[in-house]
């Protein structure tokens, strides 16, 4: 038998605001923050926003304050503080990419994936990326191609074997490179480009786009290594295995899904590249699929060359081109971490 | 199979610091032999000079002489990587490799090292689960991640995979430690299995243990915090816990130490 014993209110329940009050509270702010600057004459959209903002932290405070107390006026205005910079980040990401699409569907169609600038002027209506296209695919692929593994075996390098001075100069001048602004790496190949007298052509680019790709690559991968326990180090060892084979077999297939979403965020970090090609590619309306001869087209090159055209059809072009790129670097990143998944240690039963 | 260990004067640092000293004893083969002793005495280090781990951590260095029946582990000229196909390693905590299936655990030591006929490593793989006693349990799931197995069955199937490669020496690293009662039996048992064919090393923190499964034990101590550890006696397992000849030593089993 037992008895149901009501509840009663004790000295551990407090008064709390209702569930709907932050929102109550946004909404009025938002509000009267509207009206002041209406009835002040304020016509900027970041002038009411802040004034909302300020009316919701200080309206919260003060309320709950006087409910709650001020520990939970503290948590509250903490919490609060936590929503307002999230939407400060939130609304220029949200407006950008509102803004590429709204603008950039208007041109974007298969015509003009399919087409170069060849035959029509940048003030002319027509045209499209095909060109940008293949030259940002073979820069950029070509880039990867040096820079992932020479990435890649530096960090090896450093994790597993490097010890004393050697490791310590290359660690620093990984630090170094990651910082080498992308017009510098692009003037040391032109530097040299110009002691032999060449003519721009993509795997030029290529090179100083490894140059940019392989310290972010190194980093991340020398984080994912450093997390493979050395516990599985010392059993592959201790099985008699040769320490070439345990990195191989044992400590890179532990880390691969890292390694992966590392390399691909550093190709999204050079597809969007600009300075190195502008020196080293040049630009081009045409298609040159070669990328060892010639000057070639990259897409980051084509919008700052599209809004350089000062005409309403050559913006359309350049926003077209940024959507592109955008949905180019956003496959990427997905790609990847649907690699980190699949490749992931697998723990099911 | 089973080989005899024969130390001699060995001393082993990490860097500048002597973690343990001049210890010489014998291992006899196809026995159990214990290290007993408290933390940081150099149990464990020891365990690790003998297959040449402890040079894997960086600054590990080893002066002495193990002999391996007439063999010198730490002759001129003598590959690591053949030492340790000689004597195998089970560790403290369960380590099986997160990428691979169960079955592929087992074979890694074989096929890593690309020493073994593709016809034979079904067969390596299903003795090697049968010697760890972990076959009926995983004989329907080899094919299934070993880290979705239970702990006391991962350590199990690193026991298999240690005895796969046909070591003569088995070596544990305090094997029941991150082990339950019941796990930890079926580990005591099986070590009274293969101490049939191999020769068996064990590090334990655990007395009783150390009475139930060894054959001789050895007593590690030493004189205080930053000092090296040394072995105090090694002598049969029912002496040592009966009548041991060193006052410390019946210190420490009896409870008295510290």
């Amino acid at each position: 038998m037992s008895t149901v014993v009501a509840e009663k209110p004790g000295s551990l329940q407090g008064a709390r605001l209702p569930k709907w009050f932050p929102y109550a509270l946004a909404g009025g702010s938002v509000a009267l923050g509207i009206g002041i600057s209406f009835a002040a004459g304020l016509d900027s959209n970041i002038q009411w926003g802040l004034i909302a903002a300020i009316l919701f932290i200080v309206g919260t405070y003060v309320i709950a304050t006087r409910v709650e107390g001020k520990r939970q006026a503290k948590d509250r205005i903490a919490t609060s503080l936590v929503w307002v910079a999230f939407l400060l980040a939130v609304v220029p990401l949200v407006s950008l990419v509102w803004t590429t699409v709204a603008r950039g569907v208007k041109v974007l169609d298969v015509y003009f994936l399919t087409h170069s600038m060849g035959v029509v002027a940048d003030t002319e209506t027509g045209g499209g990326i095909y060109h940008a296209i293949i030259g940002s695919l073979e820069q950029v692929g070509l880039a990867t191609l040096m820079g992932a593994p020479i990435g890649v075996l530096t960090a090896i390098y450093l994790v597993e074997y490097g010890r004393g001075k050697l490791a310590k100069a290359v660690t620093f001048f990984v630090d170094v490179m990651t910082g080498i602004p992308s017009i510098v790496a692009g003037l040391f190949i032109l530097s040299i480009m110009l002691q032999f007298d060449m003519e721009p052509f993509g795997f030029a680019g290529s090179l100083a786009l490894a140059i940019l790709m392989m310290p972010v690559v190194v980093r991340s991968t020398e984080e994912m290594l450093k997390l493979v326990p050395n516990e599985l180090r010392e059993a592959s060892l201790a099985l008699g295995i040769p320490k070439w084979r345990t990195i191989l077999k044992v400590v890179l297939p532990t880390a691969i899904g890292g390694i992966t979403t590392g390399i691909m965020l550093a190709v999204a970090r050079i597809a969007g590249e600009t300075a190195p090609v502008l020196l080293l590619v040049f630009g081009n309306p045409f298609i040159n699929n070669d990328p060892f001869e010639g000057a070639q087209a990259s897409l980051p090159l084509y919008i700052y060359q599209q809004y350089g055209g000062g005409v309403e059809t050559s913006y359309d072009r350049a926003w077209a081109a940024s959507l592109t790129l955008i949905a180019f670097v956003m496959i990427l990143n997905l790609g990847a971490r649907g690699i980190a998944r699949w490749k992931a240690p697998k723990t099911g039963r | 199979m089973a080989k005899r260990i024969d130390v001699s004067g060995l001393s082993a640092y990490y860097g500048s610091f002597r973690a343990i000293e001049d210890i010489s004893m014998t291992v006899e083969p196809r026995s159990v032999t214990a290290f007993i002793g408290p933390s940081g005495c150099g149990k464990s280090t020891f365990l690790r000079t003998l297959n040449r781990m402890h040079e894997v951590t960086p600054g590990g260095r080893v002066d002495g002489k193990v002999m391996l029946d007439d063999e010198n582990l730490y002759g001129a000229g003598v590959d690591p990587v053949a030492v340790r196909r000689e004597v195998g390693m089970v560790f403290q905590r369960p380590n099986p490799f997160p990428t691979m299936s169960v079955y592929d655990n087992v074979a890694a030591g074989l096929r890593l090292n690309g020493s073994y006929k593709k016809s034979e490593l079904s067969d390596v793989v299903e003795k090697s689960l049968k010697g760890a006693n972990l076959w009926n349990e995983v004989k329907d799931r080899l094919n299934k991640p070993g880290s979705g197995l239970s702990g006391g069955q991962q350590q199990r199937l690193c026991i298999a995979r240690a005895i796969a490669v046909e070591p003569n020496v088995l070596l544990m690293d305090e094997p029941c430690s991150a082990l339950d009662p019941i796990s930890t039996l079926a580990i005591e048992d099986l070590i009274g299995e293969l101490k049939e064919r191999f020769t068996i090393v064990i590090v334990t923190h655990n007395m009783q243990q150390a009475a139930r499964v060894s054959d001789r034990t050895a007593f590690f101590n030493l004189a205080a915090v930053g000092q090296p550890g040394k072995l105090i006696e090694i002598d049969d397992t029912e002496r040592i816990f009966s009548n041991p000849s060193v006052q410390a030593t019946e210190d420490y089993i009896s409870g008295r130490f510290g």
